[in-house]
Parts: structure tokens; sequence; C-alpha cells
């Protein structure tokens, strides 16, 4: 075997079952770190930004690999492909935001290993699954020794890299409240190259009841430390018309309420500037596909 | 730390039984252990497609792998694409429309294109170029590349062959 070490050293194991992934999570400690697809872990290790004593293999966890239809919900298991999550039909007509989020994770290889559960544990603020997700309002179940919990989205997502998930837990699904038939959505990023992350990324979702906006989610990502909901400018849409000067004006209000990174990628000021855009025409994409949903069979 | 353990993995048809180090990436099992040059590390991020081959039958960066990961599982190469004795239709296309230059970034091209093409034999020019967004080229400016790509699936339709490789 030859030796060259692109990555650090790490002791590697492979769990059976998700009961014994979390045994071997309680025995190993915080130094433990999970792997699913690897598609965010590799480069970490790469980079040298974790060093892990231990890397958990439970890519192999078919049992957390679904899409299922629950009581309103779209339950997805955490070690579903982001291909997946792009291509099944049923997201693409319950969730579509986040079969077209999806859709932009990355390049086509990525997405065939990359999982929902691993971008969310992952919380890039730039990845696109954590805006929409917090968009969507949907919630996480974390399963750790003690049973488990339901972490709303909103309450997920702590700080770049950080989630409130406890080193012994593992997200073992995402459970999407399906928008009403008939929602706008919309989910628009700006990347420097086909496939980078987000400077700034914008999702939107809206619903109308008798000619006025009932409800309207807008959450940017990429420009702070986490994905942000818009409250200023989501206020100003609810309970109005779908009126074309609309999304201008609650773009204006996003891009001031939003906090905007400085780094070496882009400045605080065109941080600002993307959003004003992108909100703008997420929230345009978001009226032009509400529509009077057809009835339909449940 | 890095206790060596054994994988069983076949590649190219063949099976393979050897050690790895748990911090071993499939880029470098393959290039530097199994001797498979046409697999190379680009960027060591994922970015470059270099290391492209397919793991289970789809498309994947072999540098976003870990050797472990491929145990029991089924990896093919460049040098497992075409035909005993022959070229795969996609590296018979490249080289006719003359889109090597350097060629350190072709077995990843060809073996992105042809994967693509499995899927999608009746591709449009857009979606030829997100396909090989994957893979990275410094050399040719990639017309040649989408040119082939092209060329390739026009030969596999009038082949009849609906893009079977």
């Amino acid at each position: 075997m030859v030796g060259s070490l692109i990555l650090p050293s790490f002791a590697y194991v492979a769990p059976k079952s998700l009961a014994e992934a979390i045994t071997t999570l309680a025995a190993l400690g915080p130094d433990a770190k999970l792997l699913a697809g690897g598609q965010s872990l590799i480069p970490l290790l790469s980079m040298r930004l974790a060093r892990p004593s231990t890397i958990v293999d439970i890519g192999r966890l078919g049992e957390l690999r679904y899409i299922r239809a629950v009581d309103g919900q779209l339950r997805i298991g955490a070690l579903t492909r982001h291909r997946d999550v792009e291509r099944a039909p049923l997201v693409q007509v319950q969730a579509p935001v986040l079969a077209a989020a999806a859709g932009l994770i990355g390049h086509s290889h990525i997405r065939n290993r990359g999982t929902i559960g691993g971008s969310l544990a992952h919380a890039d603020p730039a990845a696109e699954f954590p805006a929409a997700v917090t968009a969507l309002e949907a919630s996480v179940i974390a399963l750790g020794p003690n049973g488990e919990r339901e972490i709303p989205a909103g309450e997920l997502f702590l700080g770049p890299l950080t989630t409130a998930l406890l080193p012994s837990e593992i997200l073992t699904e995402v459970r999407v409240p399906v928008p009403p038939a008939g929602h706008g959505w919309a989910f628009r990023e700006f990347t420097q190259r086909s496939g980078d992350f987000a400077l700034v990324s914008a999702c939107a979702i809206v619903t109308l009841q008798t000619a006025a906006v009932a409800t309207c989610r807008i959450v940017v990502g990429g420009a702070g430390p986490v994905p942000q909901r818009c409250v200023g400018a989501e206020a100003a849409v609810v309970g109005h018309p779908t009126a074309p000067e609309a999304p201008r004006e609650a773009a204006a209000l996003a891009a001031d309420e939003v906090e905007a990174e400085d780094d070496l990628h882009a400045s605080s000021g065109y941080r600002r500037r993307l959003t004003r855009v992108l909100v703008r025409d997420a929230l345009e994409d978001a009226f032009a596909r509400l529509h009077v949903p057809q009835a339909t069979r449940p | 730390m890095s206790v060596p353990f054994s994988i069983s993995v076949t590649v190219n048809g063949v099976r393979y039984a050897r050690p790895v180090r748990p911090n071993q990436l499939l880029v470098e099992f393959l290039h530097d252990d199994l001797e498979l040059h046409g697999t190379r590390n680009g960027c060591s991020q994922g970015v470059c497609g270099c290391c492209t081959v397919l793991v289970d039958g789809e498309p994947a960066k072999a540098c976003l792998v870990l050797a472990p990961q491929v145990d029991g599982g089924v990896v093919t190469t460049i040098e497992g694409l075409a035909p005993p004795g022959g070229l795969h239709p996609m590296q018979t296309a490249f080289v006719e429309v003359g889109a090597v230059q350097c060629g350190y970034c072709i077995p990843g091209m060809v073996m992105t294109a042809a994967a693509f093409l499995e899927e999608n034999p009746r591709p449009t020019d857009v979606q030829i170029r997100d396909a090989l967004a994957n893979n990275l080229c410094r050399c040719t400016g990639y017309m040649k590349i989408v040119e082939a790509v092209k060329m390739a699936a026009a030969a596999n339709l009038s082949a009849g062959s609906g893009g079977d490789a």
C-alpha cells in the first residue's frame, strides 16, 4: 500500500444498523464524525478543517433512504441523495422548490452521492438545502441514545457549519409540510461559476387568498452565518395583491434587513446588492407560479 | 491510528482484495495501488473531475470517496470503458474530433460523457455543457469536447443502439 497523506489520519468504522451507529457515537464521543455521502466531509478533511479521530460511516444504512407522503408532509430519509430529491415525482409535485434547490447543488456527480441529511447537518451557510428547508418551515428528526426529538429548521442552524445536533445524535429524517396546491415558489442563486456555492441565494414561497397574498416566506442564504428569514420583506407582501412593483419593494427591505458578510468572495455591500436582485427575481418567479389548482383526487 | 484493513472491490470486472488505509481516497487506491493511471487527482476537492469513475454504475469523483466505502462495490475506470482490444465510441469520437491536447482531463471527460449519453442519448447542447460542468479543462476551451460528445450521440443514434455503449 502506497502512502500519501491527502487526508489526515483517522480510524474508520461502518456500523451495520442505526442502533449500532448510535451506540458507536456514544462510545466515541465528540471526536467522531459521521460520514454519509462524503461530498462535504471529505473536502473538509482534506483542508484540515475537521480532524476527527474516527469516521463513522452510515452511508450503507439503506433504511434511511426514502421519500414518503405522510399526513400532509413529505418525509425524507436523511440518506436520500440529492439526485433522488431532485428527480422524485412526489417532490416535484408537492414541494417543487425542494426539487429545484436540489438540482442546483454542485454538479451531477456530487448529487449522485451527497445526501440531504448530510447537507443539513453540515450547515454550510451558502448551501441550498438549509435555505430551502427554512423557507418550507420543515423540521428534522434527531435520534440519540435517549430517543428522538424534532428540531424545526428555524432552530437547527446556529452558525456556519454549526447545528443544534448533539455529537451523540444522528439526523434521520427531514419533514416538510407540503405547501398548499397552487402555491408560488422560487429558488434563485448567484454563483461565480456553475456549481459553486452561492454568494447569495433567495427562496420564496407564496400563497394567495382571494387576490391577496395570504402567506409569504422569503429566505436568503449565503449572505450571513445561517439562512435568514426576511420578515420585513415578508410583511410588506402579505395582505396585498401581487402587484408588479411588490417584488422590487420587498427586495429593498430584504437587502436592508439581512446580515451581510464581508469576506474574500464578496463584500458586505455586494451581498446586499445581490440580495436585492435575487429576492426581487425570486418573488417575481413565485408570483408567476401562483395558480388556481386543478381539482384533484387526493 | 490509521490501522489498515482489507477491502474487496471489483474494478473493471476484476475482483481485488487489498489492504487500504482508513484515510485512503479511492483515487489514491486506483492510481497508486492498482496502478490504473487514467484516474488522477487534479484538485483533491471534487471540482476538477480528473478523478471521475463509475461507482456502482454511477459517475462519482474518486477524490470524494474513501477506499473503505467501496468495499463490496463495483468500480469502472477509463481503462475499463472500452471493449477488449477496441475503443469505446466516446473515445473514438474524442480522437476523430481532435478533442485531446495535454490529455490530463480527458479520461474524466470521457467517463462523464459516456455515462451522460447512456442516460440522455438525445441531449441538447445545453444539457451536454451542463453535464460536462463536472469536469474542467485548461487546454481546449471545451468546444471540441462538446463536439465529440455530439458526434458520439449522433453515431449512437445512427447505429440504432439508442445510446448503449
